[in-house]
């Protein structure tokens, strides 16, 4: 069964989820992604929506953060300003599962601005949720379609912390949460470094050649030693995935 | 005691030039027709605030009546960019735009600081980010038991606060439910309020999980049925999917753009006209 990129990345960053783990989950990818996991292996995954939906069940994609059927089908529903200081801040939330413009090396997400703050080429959303997702979530995923526009040596604004300048930096600072442990892209999977926090290749997805990484690779590349390769989705993850999909047109 | 108005009157008597303003509506009841409002007439030179700037702040910022914009985060939920903000903020055009920045997490607790008559509220945020650096109003502060550095940010108090509701009672009484985004808590912290209501009615029957702001606590009542298009309100319309695709084009062209400001003043539409046809 032929299958795209995207679908890959959902598919990749559908696995990484599992059982009851509590989800933070943004608007577009991984939402996608966190959706796909709830319908496929995951039915218990807890999904928490920033617009103040703890548990939502939606059986289409969330057209907008907003969207009523996160409400409709949320164990309950709460106040934004309940969402980010009772939920998120004291740690109860697992995995922020996060996108980026920009993601470095180190982990660190931009959604500010591309160029100089004051003078910016592109003037990009901005933060959301993102910061304090990235600060007190237990671990963050990110997920990233990948090239040398995205993949950067270092980010032009840290909009979202991920690791820094490398290890220790997140202690330093006071930061509760991991960071970024899991890193997924169309091309492929990357984990921080045990000892630097930087990003290394660990997995490259089917089809896809350690050249075509590093050519979507902003910075000089490490790969792990035992570089593993995605299983290509399932004849079911696909199904399931592209009914998401139809039932959200 | 609420004032029930019409919302051309309570706007014009709410809202002045160089006001602090702010539309809230975390993408489920945005009071866009009231932004609409307050663009045919003519204000200028407002400071701008909400967490999430989408079409209504793009409309408002292209239409020149902004000088200062105060948010969180500034898109077209499941589309794209708002060319309007860019363009200001890029260009500077039509006018410079002053930028604010700051997370929702933020934005949230200078509402509940606002509405809790406190000078500003204290959260675990923005740590290691460069929001700290480009944006004044965020500053360390020392918990004074545990000495732990944590992160201030000062009350929002806006001029007045406009939201759209389900429904009021003709006393002024309040009522919303569904995602009830930072509403209450925007409300509460305002000098003056303008809700916009789907309806009034003789009385307020209980929905679960229904908030209600008395209307002693509420400035002016306009009904404005559709008031939150193309956003939605829950049980009584759905969110115009084809309407925010179709913003799109007409935010990307400054002369498109304009003509649609056009017939918003001259007659009145906010219509645009997309894949989807006219919306």
């Amino acid at each position: 069964m032929s299958y795209t990129s995207d679908e890959m990345m959902a598919v990749a960053a559908a696995r990484a989820l599992s059982g009851r783990q509590r989800v933070f989950v943004g608007i577009g990818l991984p939402s996608t992604a966190a959706n796909l996991a709830r319908r496929t292996h995951a039915p218990d995954l807890v999904l928490v929506y920033e617009s103040g939906t703890l548990g939502s069940k939606p059986d289409r994609l969330p057209a907008s953060i907003g969207d009523g059927i996160l409400a409709e089908t949320a164990d309950a529903v709460i106040s934004v300003p309940e969402v980010f200081n009772y939920w998120l801040q004291p740690g109860r939330i697992d995995i922020g599962f996060l996108g980026a413009a920009q993601l470095d090396r180190f982990g660190n997400i931009n959604t500010t601005v591309v160029g100089d703050y004051t003078a910016p080429k592109v003037r990009l959303p901005g933060a959301g949720g993102a910061p304090e997702i990235a600060a007190s979530c237990r671990e963050v995923y990110v997920v990233v379609r990948q090239s040398r526009r995205s993949f950067v040596e270092r980010v032009d604004f840290v909009t979202s912390f991920g690791h820094g300048t490398g290890r220790g930096d997140r202690e330093r600072l006071g930061l509760r949460g991991a960071g970024p442990t899991l890193v997924i892209t169309d091309l492929g999977v990357f984990r921080p470094d045990a000892g630097t926090a930087e990003l290394v290749l660990t997995d490259l997805h089917e089809g896809v050649s350690l050249d075509d990484v590093r050519a979507a690779t902003g910075w000089d590349l490490k790969v792990a030693p035992d570089l593993g390769r995605t299983r290509p989705p399932t004849a079911d993850e696909l199904a399931a995935l592209r009914a998401l999909k139809e039932a959200s047109k | 005691m609420a004032e029930i108005a019409t919302l051309a009157d309570a706007v014009g008597e709410l809202v002045g030039d160089g006001d602090v303003v702010a539309l809230e509506g975390f993408t489920h009841l945005i009071p866009t027709a009231a932004g609409h409002e307050i663009i045919r007439q003519g204000r200028r030179d407002l400071t701008l605030v909400r967490m999430t700037p989408d079409i209504v702040y793009d409309q408002l910022i292209g239409a020149g009546c902004a000088r200062k914009l105060v948010f969180s985060w500034g898109g077209n939920p499941g589309v794209g960019s708002l060319h309007r903000f860019r363009d200001a903020v890029e260009n500077g055009w039509p006018r410079a735009l002053e930028i604010e920045e700051h997370s929702h997490a933020g934005m949230a607790n200078r509402y509940v600081a606002g509405a809790s008559g406190l000078p500003f509220a204290v959260l675990r945020g923005y740590v290691g980010t460069d929001l700290a650096s480009v944006t004044e109003s965020i500053k360390p502060i020392t918990c004074p038991f545990t000495g732990e550095v944590l992160t201030a940010v000062p009350a929002l108090n806006p001029d007045v606060t406009v939201v759209h509701a389900q429904r009021a009672d003709r006393r002024g009484n309040v009522q919303l439910w569904g995602l009830l985004g930072v509403q209450k808590e925007a409300v509460l912290a305002a000098r003056r309020s303008l809700v916009t209501v789907e309806e009034i009615v003789d009385e307020l029957t209980p929905v679960p999980g229904a908030v209600v702001l008395p209307s002693w606590a509420v400035t002016v009542v306009a009904e404005v049925p559709g008031g939150a298009h193309p956003s939605y309100a829950q049980g009584y319309s759905e969110r115009d999917n084809a309407y925010y695709a179709a913003w799109d084009a007409i935010s990307r062209d400054r002369d498109e753009f304009g003509a649609w400001v056009g017939r918003l003043t001259r007659e009145g539409s906010a219509r645009v006209t997309g894949k989807g046809g006219e919306r």
